[in-house]
């Protein structure tokens, strides 16, 4: 198939801008899956790691760039690379650990050794290749890769614009807001949910920018948490909150306004919930401004930051999305705390990621249920659309683009559409 | 701990693995009221990630007290979580049981774990090593500390509706 001539050249029947209305093809069709694969996930910058992931120089970790497996590494300078792992010779891959550290990466197969950069170092007997042999044409498929407050991201496409660019002004103020819940430290990974789900990747794409989902999936968790809590969380009823295009595919949604920025009201006293935490933190031996500043961080963000096409910036952690085939996706949520902060606070913050997320989570066991229901569904009805409407009647402009009610399916619009002028390449 | 030379293993195997096994049937039966009775008040329910042993400062599957236990049971009960009403239907073999040792009211015993699930017509298999620290009591064994370690902790898991 042409990459010049799409198969799936009725786009407007995928995806229907005016009206909000997909097809069912779009979560099971394996032709266009293929096509998405190459047309998107080869043609934007795609999340690929958090630098606290590799710190050192040596350090490195796997990935994936949609369905290429990746290598993630820093350099002896501390320069991260990002490339295919997969040996030019005879293509096995040169590295089957998850996440370490190391001076080089040889193939197992015949030897082929490749430095931190991805050059071709040194193979054996290398004679038999001639003496015109080139090493500097075989080493390891090399991506761009660009950072911005810690998240590094990867392409193939050679020519696409900065990293910074792709992610816009709001987008980028939003990342460093979403950062102030390092609570004054460096934000840093620290550890990970991973399950994979039968469904289509763009059902999980939607599923961060869903507010009206949360009230009746989350029904079991919110009746887990303490009144506070379960008031804070109660975000639809109260109303304050918006969904924005920010352009690019990418979206916000604003679920607790008054956590937009965790450095505002800092003089407010702290919520009786977390007096005892709080305590803990005073007896590591803390000063009160920085007890009350890292107690407001603890939580987290008051807002999902989407970025098309496969990291979520969500609340209090990473949700990335892998694509494996049309219809399966592997999920990551990754804990994020304070690099050097107190115990304590990393401990809550850990506790509360064990208690909604991963595979046994009060919260994403439900979510993976839906999710996998929206693929059984599919299977019937294939003329009827799926129907990514809500709010229309009421969005406004916002500073970046529509701007909708919390519960509207705005940011899904913002992400089709983008989807839509990758695919119309 | 103590020498096991001098205590009656054979007779403690036996009385731990006929626990171990009546908290399994438990467990696929859901006789969750019944489980969370099993519990010491301050006991862990754990399922770890990767070898860590420092579950308190680590990301775990779960790291349950009473309260996240009782919570988590609560949740199976009510009927509002989608993914557990219904939950996937299991069945568990419990084997290789071994005494690790002993120390005053309390006896360390390992043991393999394999859990089918069926749900949705497909039926998935997974496999853990288990750690159980029991308390010995009057009224028979409590379960004071349970560490499941699934043999893919740190790889791409599904999730779960039901207990380990």
């Amino acid at each position: 198939m042409s990459l010049d001539m799409p198969k799936f050249s009725d786009l407007d029947a995928l995806y229907d801008e005016e009206n909000a209305l997909v097809g069912t093809a779009m979560y099971e069709d394996p032709d266009l899956f293929a096509e998405e694969m190459e047309k998107i996930f080869k043609n934007t910058w795609v999340w690929i790691a958090h630098e606290s992931e590799f710190p050192d120089k040596g350090s490195f970790k796997l990935s994936n760039v949609g369905l290429e497996p990746v290598i993630v590494v820093r350099d002896r300078k501390g320069k991260i690379h990002c490339m295919v792992n997969r040996c030019r010779h005879r293509a096995a891959t040169v590295c089957e650990v998850k996440k370490g550290k190391t001076s080089s990466f040889q193939c197992p197969y015949h030897g082929w050794g490749y430095g931190l950069d991805g050059s071709l170092r040194a193979l054996p007997y290398p004679e038999q290749y001639g003496d015109d042999f080139d090493k500097a044409q075989h080493g390891l498929l090399k991506l761009r890769t660009e950072s911005y407050n810690g998240m590094v991201f990867a392409t193939f496409k050679e020519d696409i614009e900065p990293l910074e660019e792709f992610l816009g002004e709001a987008v980028c103020r939003y990342i460093d807001l979403f950062m102030k819940q390092g609570g004054g430290f460096p934000v840093k990974v620290l550890g990970e949910h991973q399950f994979t789900v039968p469904m289509n990747w763009k059902v999980q794409l939607e599923n961060t920018t869903d507010a009206y989902h949360f009230p009746v999936v989350h029904k079991s968790f919110m009746q887990t948490l303490d009144g506070q809590t379960e008031e804070m969380f109660d975000f639809l009823d109260k109303g304050k909150g918006w969904v924005e295009d920010l352009g690019n595919g990418h979206s916000i949604m604003m679920m607790i306004p008054e956590l937009e920025d965790l450095d505002a009201n800092l003089d407010a006293p702290i919520p009786a919930r977390f007096e005892e935490l709080a305590q803990e933190i005073r007896d590591e031996g803390y000063p009160e401004d920085q007890v009350k500043k890292i107690v407001r961080a603890v939580g987290g963000a008051g807002f999902n930051l989407n970025l098309f096409p496969n990291v979520s910036f969500s609340l209090a952690f990473f949700r990335v999305l892998t694509p494996i085939s049309v219809e399966q996706t592997d999920i990551r949520h990754i804990a994020i705390g304070m690099d050097g902060g107190p115990d304590a606070a990393n401990q809550a913050r850990i506790r509360l990621h064990e208690h909604f997320q991963g595979p046994m989570g009060f919260g994403s066991p439900d979510d993976a249920e839906v999710w996998e229901r929206i693929q059984r569904g599919t299977k019937g009805g294939e003329d009827l659309k799926i129907l990514v409407n809500r709010g229309m009647v009421d969005e406004v402009d916002g500073p970046t683009g529509p701007r909708g009610h919390i519960s509207a399916e705005t940011g899904m619009r913002a992400a089709y559409k983008m989807w839509k002028g990758l695919m119309a390449k | 701990m103590t020498e096991m030379s001098k205590i009656d293993t054979k007779s403690l195997l036996a009385d731990v693995t006929a626990f171990i096994w009546a908290e399994g049937a438990m467990l696929d039966a859901k006789e969750y009221d019944e489980w969370l009775d099993l519990w010491t008040a301050d006991g862990l329910y754990i399922m770890p990630i990767g070898d860590t042993v420092d579950f308190k400062n680590s990301v775990n599957l779960c790291y349950d007290n009473a309260k996240m236990r009782k919570d988590r049971i609560g949740r199976f009960h009510q009927g509002f979580s989608i993914s557990s009403a219904p939950p996937a239907q299991t069945v568990r073999t419990l084997s290789r049981f071994r005494i690790e040792g002993t120390e005053g009211d309390l006896v360390t015993v390992t043991c393999a774990e394999h859990v089918i699930e069926d749900k949705f017509g497909r039926q998935r298999v997974w496999a853990g090593n288990v750690a159980y620290t029991l308390k010995a009591t009057e009224g028979g064994f409590r379960l004071h500390q349970k560490i499941i370690r699934l043999l893919n902790s740190d790889g791409m898991l599904n999730s779960f509706s039901y207990l380990f």
